[in-house]
């Protein structure tokens, strides 16, 4: 057992790897017994993982075809009357392919409509730079009334889905498209806008969002052992953004690393320096994609290559303690 | 408020391109010829056509009309003013600072409005979105939506046009407003988009071509709207630009900017010179839709 965890939070760290999107699936499962739940996909069904809603409740499922730009403000339309509609499809092509879509017909006509872009992320690999959707972290967080998600397991994955189902408002959660590692369990509390500090420390605070977060377990449990006390913090909301927790990790460790399967500006660490640069001024060293395109290659291979394992924040980490 | 006579929702038509024409002149900016043009139709929909309340706005019942092509939203504005929906003389702040009726409008800022609009192309697929909801859940309502013809240059509007059409959403009725003009100039030249009426059939729409200043066949239309069946509606609706102001008329020029004061005194006029004695006596006992600018 990793010193200073946060006992409050029933985390388990397992590494069998499992899907976020599952989670997805299996939450609307439960969620479809509420007839104003509806899903829509883009011709994505079984890799978005909506299929198993889609064939248990067929009246509240819609088949868009590949038409983005129709799926979110079809959407729209559905909220306009009561519906709850889920919007699914990989995050490259919704938002990717419909932000003035959602800019207007949802976050400025302030419909309740959720986003839901999987397939995040170097992590989609082989598929290459096309699909390996990196901006759209950036892309949503600047529209006003828009909240954004980036759960970090497949427990989380579940529980943010039916936490932003209960939030009344345009949401956007994103998600990978491999299994991650394990750490929240079904006791885990969630809450949109609450950070968790999943371990305690005071030499260096890791703040990530996404699968990530086990990097950063991880790269904590190797820090320990060369003697850095590390923060570790789950930003699963980047917006709102916890301003609270972020500021207790500035105070207290003084120095701040971010972590995101996402392009460098933009991100959870735009928004992370954005907050204290403005409140509480302490080094922020942001890791992320480094305003490029990512390629062809297994998730591991690219993870590595591009500086998100558990080795590179390590690296980064000494730079900053020594 | 319901009108039912030809000659009543003439007149009342009028009435509302003159109260655009004032709160144009009074904005300074805005869209001129499209909400001319469709001030027939949008009078034929809210005062015989649709069912609403503009007291209870939020009225479960009521058919839910969607303005697609949002730069035309005088017109809407004048019409909505006019049934009750807010004040008339609120139209003399259409795009002024703290106004409800913003330069395209936003739905949250007043009570009525069923959509945010003006990127183009968006509209339909918001109707279907509505329509689907309406169809799967059994209920009756009846979904509109205007749209501009220029506007039909947007793929996200196809991509609707194929899903209702999937759906057989019958219960979604579009009104093209057919004026063949946008920004560039004629939308032959701009883009083509005849046959307008066959691409509709083609993918699986009911289609009906109207002429959208007589008010006889509009009502009639409409009102056969109500009971179509098996595809979704397409209403074209061949308009002049700028109906009812003879310098107006069919000049893409006017398709995005306001009359200035000599000029909107010119229009104010021909409008009023449409049949101006039964007309004189008909605002009189009509009083409540007085023409602002009186």
């Amino acid at each position: 057992m990793m010193k200073g965890l946060n006992k409050n939070l029933h985390l388990n760290f397992d590494r069998k790897l499992v899907p976020t999107r599952s989670g997805y699936g299996d939450a609307l499962v439960e969620l479809g017994r509420s007839k104003k739940i509806m899903v829509l996909c883009a011709d994505l069904t079984d890799s978005t993982k909506v299929n198993k809603f889609a064939k248990k409740y067929p009246k509240q499922f819609v088949e868009m075809g590949v038409a983005e730009q129709n799926l979110v403000t079809v959407a729209s339309g559905l909220a306009a009357v009561g519906k709850i509609p889920f919007a699914s499809s990989y995050a490259a092509f919704c938002p990717g392919r419909c932000w003035e879509q959602i800019r207007t017909t949802i976050c400025y006509n302030d419909q309740n409509v959720k986003i839901i872009g999987a397939h995040a992320g170097v992590s989609v690999g082989p598929d290459g730079a096309t699909h390996q959707m990196l901006e759209d972290i950036g892309i949503m967080r600047t529209l006003p009334n828009m909240v954004v998600v980036v759960p970090a397991d497949y427990e989380q994955t579940k529980k943010a889905t039916k936490a932003i189902a209960k939030f009344k408002g345009p949401c956007y959660m994103r998600f990978a498209r491999s299994a991650s590692a394990q750490m929240t369990t079904s006791k885990t509390p969630f809450k949109i806008g609450k950070a968790q500090v999943l371990k305690n420390g005071t030499d260096i605070a890791l703040i990530a969002a996404g699968p990530v977060v086990a990097e950063c377990m991880q790269a904590a449990e190797d820090l320990e052992e060369k003697g850095i006390n590390v923060m570790v913090i789950n930003s699963h909301t980047i917006k709102p953004l916890d301003k609270k927790t972020i500021l207790m990790a500035a105070k207290k460790c003084k120095k701040i690393i971010t972590v995101e399967e996402g392009q460098i500006t933009g991100g959870l660490g735009g928004a992370v320096a954005e907050f204290l640069s403005e409140n509480y001024p302490v080094l922020v060293k942001r890791i992320g994609m480094k305003d490029r395109f990512g390629e062809s290659g297994e998730p591991a291979e690219l993870l590595k290559k591009f500086g998100f394992s558990a080795g590179h924040v390590v690296k980064e980490a000494l730079k900053m303690c020594r | 408020m319901k009108l039912n006579k030809i000659k009543d929702l003439k007149m009342m038509a009028d009435v509302i391109r003159e109260d655009i024409i004032t709160s144009l002149v009074t904005a300074k900016s805005g869209h001129s010829a499209g909400p001319l043009g469709m001030a027939d139709i949008f009078t034929a929909l809210y005062f015989n056509v649709l069912k609403h309340n503009p007291k209870k706005p939020k009225w479960d019942g009521r058919d839910r009309f969607v303005l697609s092509n949002g730069h035309i939203c005088p017109v809407l504005y004048a019409t909505m003013a006019n049934i009750g929906y807010f004040p008339k003389k609120e139209l003399l702040t259409l795009r002024k600072w703290g106004s409800r009726l913003q330069g395209h409008p936003h739905r949250t800022s007043l009570p009525g409005l069923e959509t945010t609009s003006g990127p183009l192309g968006s509209g339909l697929s918001q109707a279907a979105g509505m329509a689907l909801a309406f169809q799967r859940d059994k209920k009756s309502n009846k979904v509109f939506v205007s749209l501009g013809d220029g506007e039909q240059d947007e793929g996200n509007h196809w991509e609707a046009v194929m899903f209702a059409g999937k759906h057989k959403l019958s219960n979604l009725i579009g009104i093209t407003d057919r004026n063949y003009i946008q920004i560039d100039g004629n939308t032959e030249d701009v883009m083509p988009l005849d046959p307008l009426d066959k691409k509709y059939e083609a993918f699986n729409w009911n289609v009906k071509i109207i002429d959208g200043h007589d008010m006889k066949q509009i009502i009639k239309v409409l009102k056969a709207s109500r009971t179509n069946k098996g595809k979704p509606l397409m209403i074209i609706a061949n308009t002049i630009p700028g109906k009812g102001v003879d310098f107006m008329e069919g000049k893409f020029e006017w398709h995005g900017k306001p009359p200035k004061p000599d000029e909107a005194e010119l229009a104010l006029e021909e409008i009023h010179a449409h049949e101006v004695e039964e007309r004189g006596d008909w605002v009189t006992k009509h009083n409540k839709w007085k023409p602002i600018h009186k």
